[in-house]
């Protein structure tokens, strides 16, 4: 990668940035000046020019978002800053944060100045436990420097920034949940409409933006929108910090514009397959996106092209597996991670992924049964766009693309009893949850009849 | 109160401050967090002096505490050992530290916390390291590229009272320190700013 191209991670190399006067001397907290002489509609313009898109997930266009907000309905607004980062294989906002903690600051105290708002949360998940210590130390400094409190920078705008603690869910990633949560409720999704941008947090209009989206911001503020459309590609501008780890030779978080081919990143950035194995599957965008394989090495890392391959790009998270993992256990493992953190909201979730994770662990253990492979299409099928949220349309990625990709894998567990990959023999059944929770084994039951959750001896 | 008076219940007023007038049941959360750093698990005395704090009924906050895994409703030891088991962390060996952090602290699979109370283990879905596969957390601090080995290193460490050093930021000396930590009252010193 050239160096032109690093721009979230260009002082990663430079721990002076992480306070204050460090962060200054490198150019920060320039563009929030500069966006203190902008109006709103300005800053909402740039940022629209820019074509930045969101980096959460889903690839929203950001000043449009922003544009949604509006800022003469009689109630505050509010920025919601999304730090739950919990997606399975996902872990740039940890690093992002860690290496230049204000630079989060500034790109938060830009979108509440582009939508008038005064008080801004960042909900940071709870197992980042140190993270949020220094993003707090970074807030403490900002508030004594005058670019947080009261007439920030000297001007007439007001500015308060708190730092809220998750506790273990990663369905308070989902931002309707994430505001619930900070609320004080359970961490459910709630319908939409109406959507945040009208009625968010408190009932008020809120804006709620991933990490590294909103440090983007300040970049595109200095810069410009044609700088920014410079990077990447026509529909997805910027640049993305990609995770990549699994069987990689160098896992870590890489910085390269959008559309950058796998194979680059891969070959060129991670080493190459750990131990010069043959690659075998890998998620582009962490654990809810399907599983592509190495005939797709060519496909560039950006929303379109991934979707045009068959998958999501999702967070960027990329998680490699080589030719000794057994792709039934990787189903199973992230099936169970749907399954663990289920809300319990609605039936397709709640009781759906329960299930796949039980079918999928009796076949990984070699207790499986012909009829289980259609059992698990068509749960997928009965799961994928009828859950409330798209907590479990994550939970369908990995079946059907382990599916479509690997079947014979699949045929060869139930055939064999015994996975073909490592060899390993029947053994215990594994299934959703952990055991301290929930040890009751799948009983032993067929799956034929007209619907896919015609399921008897369901364990009362 | 028992949990929240003196000192404490200027904290948990402190904690209710952050949050704009009239909407203190945000402050649930951080509250959970104060008292499990008091009694080492969300008990039930905490549940109903948080909800007369905040003037709701203590159903009502038994159901956000029993939401969260890091809100911990049963007996949990003085050291929270959380392994990860997620894909990027199994691909490298993740179960095998679950496995030996049961075995080097004497916890059965399925079990919370061992007989002499000094720890618990906990399976993790994603800590947020992928990188960095297969890691754990010690009273929610990283340790990195761990193996079976480091993890009964560190159980030894703990059991003989030292809180080994984690990959990044100050070592947590128990779960009930992590848990002060996250209801936001210790801030980090001005030194130590490095990653």
């Amino acid at each position: 990668m050239s160096e032109s191209h690093r721009v979230l991670t260009a002082h990663w190399h430079d721990p002076s940035v992480i306070p204050l006067a460090g962060y200054e001397a490198a150019g920060g907290y320039r563009a929030l000046r500069a966006s203190l002489g902008m109006s709103a509609d300005e800053l909402i313009q740039v940022v629209k020019d820019s074509g930045l898109r969101g980096r959460g997930g889903a690839g929203f266009p950001t000043g449009m978002k922003w544009s949604f907000v509006p800022r003469d309905s009689g109630k505050p607004t509010f920025v919601t800053v999304n730090f739950d980062e919990s997606e399975p294989g996902t872990c740039n906002n940890r690093e992002l944060v860690e290496r230049e903690p204000h630079a989060l600051i500034e790109g938060s105290a830009i979108a509440a100045r582009a939508i008038d708002c005064h008080l801004a949360f960042i909900y940071v998940r709870g197992e980042y436990l140190w993270q949020g210590q220094v993003l707090q130390r970074a807030l403490d400094e900002a508030y004594a420097a005058g670019y947080l409190g009261r007439g920030i920078m000297g001007g007439d705008y007001d500015l308060d920034i708190v730092l809220h603690r998750g506790a273990g869910a990663y369905i308070c990633g989902e931002e309707t949940a994430l505001l619930s949560s900070l609320e004080g409720f359970r961490g459910q999704p709630r319908l939409r409409p109406p959507f945040p941008a009208v009625e968010g947090l408190y009932e008020s209009p809120t804006v709620i933006n991933n990490v590294e989206t909103l440090m983007n911001v300040p970049h595109i503020v200095n810069n410009g929108a044609d700088w920014f459309k410079s990077i990447g590609t026509e529909k997805a501008p910027g640049t993305k910090v990609f995770t990549i780890s699994g069987k990689v030779e160098r896992p870590g978080n890489y910085e390269l514009p959008m559309g950058t081919p796998m194979r680059t990143l891969l070959e060129e950035h991670a080493g190459g397959v750990l131990g010069g194995r043959a690659l075998k599957a890998w998620t582009p965008g962490g654990s809810s996106t399907p599983f592509l394989t190495a005939d797709h090495l060519d496909v560039g890392l950006d929303f379109e092209s991934v979707m045009e391959a068959g998958s999501l790009l999702g967070t960027g998270a990329i998680m490699v597996l080589d030719e000794t993992d057994c792709m039934v256990e990787a189903a199973r493992r992230l099936v169970e991670f749907y399954a663990h953190e289920s809300c319990g909201k609605c039936t397709p979730c709640r009781e759906g992924t329960w299930w796949a994770a039980r079918v999928l662990g009796r076949i990984e253990s070699g207790h499986g049964h012909e009829e289980d492979l259609p059992v698990m299409a068509d749960m997928g099928e009965n799961i994928l766009f009828r859950a409330f949220c798209a907590l479990a349309d994550g939970a369908v990625s990995p079946i059907q693309s382990t599916l479509k990709h690997f079947m014979d894998e699949y045929e060869a567990h139930i055939r064999e009893g015994r996975c073909p990959v490592t060899g390993r023999g029947p053994g215990r059944e594994r299934g959703a949850d952990h055991p301290a929770e929930d040890d009751r084994a799948v009983p032993d039951v067929t799956f034929a009849g007209a619907g896919p959750f015609e399921i008897q001896g369901v364990p009362s | 109160m028992a949990i929240f008076e003196g000192q404490r219940l200027d904290e948990a007023r402190a904690i209710m401050a952050r949050y704009p007038d009239g909407r203190q049941r945000s402050a649930v959360m951080p509250l959970l967090y104060l008292a499990q750093s008091v009694e080492g698990s969300v008990t039930r005395d905490a549940l109903r002096e948080i909800a007369e704090l905040i003037g709701v009924r203590t159903a009502e906050i038994e159901a956000v505490a029993t939401f969260y895994t890091m809100l911990r409703p049963r007996p949990t030891g003085t050291h929270l050992i959380a392994v990860c088991t997620n894909l990027s962390c199994a691909l490298l060996g993740g179960n095998d530290l679950l496995e030996a952090a049961h075995e080097a602290t004497g916890i059965p699979a399925g079990g919370e916390i061992s007989d002499d109370g000094e720890f618990s283990v906990h399976e993790e879905e994603c800590l947020g390291v992928c990188e960095l596969a297969p890691v754990i957390q010690v009273n929610v601090a990283n340790h990195d590229r761990v193996t079976p080995e480091r993890v009964r290193e560190i159980v030894g460490s703990l059991r003989s009272g030292d809180v080994p050093e984690p990959a990044r930021g100050p070592a947590v000396e128990s779960f009930k320190a992590a848990s002060r930590i996250l209801a936001g009252l210790e801030p980090l010193a001005e030194e130590g700013a490095t990653a």
